[in-house]
């Protein structure tokens, strides 16, 4: 076994080395993917798959790519990821949480090979880098965009797991919509999945027929934005611009753009310097980017645009104090900024939000 | 004019041994055509669905530790099946089981001993078996359908997994992801051999469907499982009892699927999650009739439905063809397995005009 992994190794190695004094850059690179959902998801793969291709072509030639969609968490990744690193990929992305542990795993056993896992904390090998976005810059933006557009105060949230990424967004998007209107009305149903329409347009419908009249989602179907359009209500899109399911229903999307990051990180591979890193990077480096504010007046929109301009020169960080906790306890003192290592790991609502976090 | 399965007179021995291969042909006439619609090179897509996983020694470690939880479970719902108690929850007593035999090393993580992990194994198995006995305790007492009490216990473990990992049984370093503490080294079930990954979850599978095998066929236990299975009445007769029947058949399925959850989360995942399985319990009622209801015909059915699922992701990887094409593939296959079978015990007879009872066929 050991020997197969070796020839497999020397035999990458060959065909990539010009010159053997240079033994780390390469000419050409198999780049791997694994993925969550089904790369049709229009939402988080969707956009994940887009990265690779985006990679794809600025590459060419240099780089080749494979993919597996729709691989269960647990321990079936695990034996996907020992495929890839056997089919000779020389960097594996692995874009869901839950592939952490086999991440980890597998790489202890390929050190040669670079792997990149997506939204986790876990970097126990040199070989195993993690990357994520600030998607909660997005949130404040849409935040502020809600409490502008909606007539009755009020919008609906359609959360998927209550971990640090998902409260980092609805504590963002409130405060946005706070420094609008302090009164404004949040509600949250959790759904418990990333992907299921039928759930996502079940709570979708409670939140409108509950005095809603504006919806955001962090789920990844398209099914919220369909129903938000036939009840006449407005809706953000999630992930990726979803405006063809609801061209006079979305007010804007908050994309994941990982086209440049995986063009970076496979770049640094072909080049010799890839090195173990954490990314977290936002609308700065253009991994979180805003779709086109439609459906909105030219006030709205201008302010909507200056927000995302003081977020991007980091004049602005949306969680700036005073912020108080749910429970009306300060969290942060006035003009103070949350640091990322306890927005990491962030398990609480601020003031206002009219749900209870799941704990 | 409709169509009539007609049970036919005879059964041809040589085409019930031909069965499987005839199955196999025209999965791959059909695979050939499906392949070429799709553009890709045929040869290589069958190649690398049903050869490639076989050539390397890595990936037949994978092919066992797949296929382990599916024979154990099936083999004990082959136990159901054969006695007429339809328990379609072997889902939920899998992840009752799991959670049972996780207690331990979640709950108290500091106590490490070599007794940790045979004491997870006894509770994972009472944990399955009780979960199972629900359904039966309901059916022998109540007379309600085992089919739909056993499924609906499916969503109740599936959602109070999900609870407990969120909420009592977080890791606490975790970070506030939804997820137990991994488990230590004493509970951590081991390999078989140390070179390859296989762990003794497939041992287990092995043993239960041999154990199974020799009481369906050479004990008075299992002569009582086919009569009550085939005739409660007939059973009553020879002073069976068809309740305790019911209670034998759920308990052992039950520890069964209790203890492939077991083997599941301690030999391959090393911790509890939201979700432990991609519905083992559901895919081995297929695997339990793929190999008729014979614990032995399992182990060999439980190894093609994994060699499927391996071969699906090596085609994914080396042609490009979607996700979706594996799982129409595998479709394929078990519609032409059954479809042999079923063509083996009855003949097809078309009937024009109205029924006509008694007229010469």
């Amino acid at each position: 076994m050991k020997k197969t992994l070796l020839l497999l190794a020397a035999a990458t190695a060959l065909a990539g080395i010009a010159a053997p004094a240079n033994a780390e850059a390469m000419d050409k690179v198999k780049a791997c993917f694994i993925y969550v959902g089904p790369v049709g998801d229009f939402g988080w793969s969707y956009q994940h798959d887009q990265g690779r291709l985006y990679a794809e072509e600025k590459l060419g030639d240099k780089l080749e790519t494979a993919y597996l969609e729709s691989v269960p968490e647990g321990a079936d990744s695990e034996r996907a990821l020992e495929r890839f690193a056997r089919s000779g990929c020389n960097i594996i992305f692995t874009t869901s949480f839950g592939y952490m542990d086999p991440t980890n795993k597998v790489a202890k056993d390929f050190p040669d090979i670079k792997f990149e896992h997506a939204t986790g904390y876990k970097r126990e090998h040199p070989n195993v880098a993690t990357y994520d976005s600030k998607f909660f810059q997005g949130r404040y933006v849409i935040g502020q965009i809600a409490a502008k557009m909606s007539k009755t105060g009020s919008a609906g949230y359609i959360a998927s797991f209550p971990i640090p990424e998902v409260v980092q967004g609805i504590n963002s998007f409130m405060l946005g919509a706070q420094s609008i209107n302090p009164d404004f009305k949040l509600k949250v149903v959790w759904v418990n999945t990333w992907f299921d329409p039928g759930k996502e347009a079940d709570a979708a419908k409670v939140l409108l027929d509950g005095g809603a009249d504006i919806l955001t989602q962090h789920t990844d179907s398209t099914a919220p934005m369909q129903v938000a359009a036939e009840r006449g209500a407005f809706a953000f899109g999630q992930a990726s611009d979803m405006i063809a399911f609801g061209p006079n229903t979305q007010l804007t999307s908050i994309i994941d753009d990982w086209g440049p990051y995986y063009l970076e990180r496979i770049s640094a591979v072909l080049e010799g310097t890839w090195e173990q890193q954490a990314t977290w990077a936002g609308m700065a480096e253009g991994h979180v980017v805003m779709a086109p504010y439609t459906n909105m007046p030219d006030d709205v929109k201008a302010m909507a645009e200056e927000t995302e301009a003081k977020i991007t020169s980091g004049e602005f960080h949306p969680f700036t104090g005073p912020i108080m906790k749910q429970d009306g306890s300060e969290w942060l003192a006035d003009g103070v900024v949350a640091d990322d290592g306890v927005l990491a790991g962030l398990n609480f609502y601020v003031k206002g939000i009219d749900d209870q976090l799941p704990q | 004019m409709r169509i009539e399965l007609k049970k036919r007179d005879g059964i041809s021995t040589l085409f019930a041994i031909l069965s499987p291969f005839v199955a196999l042909g025209l999965t791959l006439i059909a695979g050939v055509i499906l392949f070429i619609a799709l553009g890709k090179d045929p040869v290589a897509a069958l190649y690398s669905f049903f050869i490639e996983p076989l050539t390397e020694i890595w990936s037949l470690h994978e092919l066992a530790i797949k296929a382990a939880p599916l024979i154990l479970i099936a083999v004990g719902l082959s136990v159901c099946y054969r006695s007429n108690n339809w328990n379609i929850g072997a889902e939920g007593q899998f992840i009752i089981g799991a959670m049972a035999g996780s207690i331990l090393p979640v709950v108290f993580h500091g106590w490490q001993s070599p007794l940790v992990l045979p004491l997870m194994i006894v509770f994972a198995m009472i944990g399955g078996a009780a979960y199972a006995a629900i359904p039966a305790f309901l059916k022998a007492r109540l007379n309600t359908n085992e089919i739909l009490t056993s499924l609906m216990l499916v969503y109740v473990a599936q959602l109070f997994l999900d609870w407990t990992v969120r909420g009592p049984w977080r890791n606490p370093e975790g970070f506030n992801f939804p997820e137990t503490r991994n488990f230590h080294d004493y509970a951590v079930l081991p390999r078989i051999i140390e070179t390859g990954k296989t762990h003794w979850g497939f041992g287990f599978a092995l043993i239960a469907a041999l154990v199974l095998w020799f009481i369906m066929r050479r004990t008075l236990k299992g002569f009582e499982i086919t009569v009550l299975g085939q005739s409660a009445r007939a059973g009553r007769f020879a002073g069976f009892s068809d309740k305790k029947m019911v209670y034998f058949a759920f308990l052992v399925s039950g520890a069964l699927a209790g203890l492939a959850g077991l083997s599941e989360v301690s030999g391959s995942i090393g911790q509890l999650r939201p979700v432990i399985s991609p519905g083992y319990g559901f895919t081995a009622i297929i695997v339990a009739f793929l190999g008729r209801l014979n614990p032995l015909g399992i182990v060999a059915a439980g190894l093609v439905l994994a060699l499927t699922y391996l071969g699906g992701e090596a085609a994914q990887i080396s042609i490009g063809i979607t996700d979706k094409v594996t799982r129409l593939f595998q479709g394929l296959l078990l519609f032409f397995v059954l479809g042999c079978d079923t063509l083996i015990h009855y003949r097809i007879r078309l009937v024009f005009g109205a029924a006509q009872k008694g007229s010469a066929a």
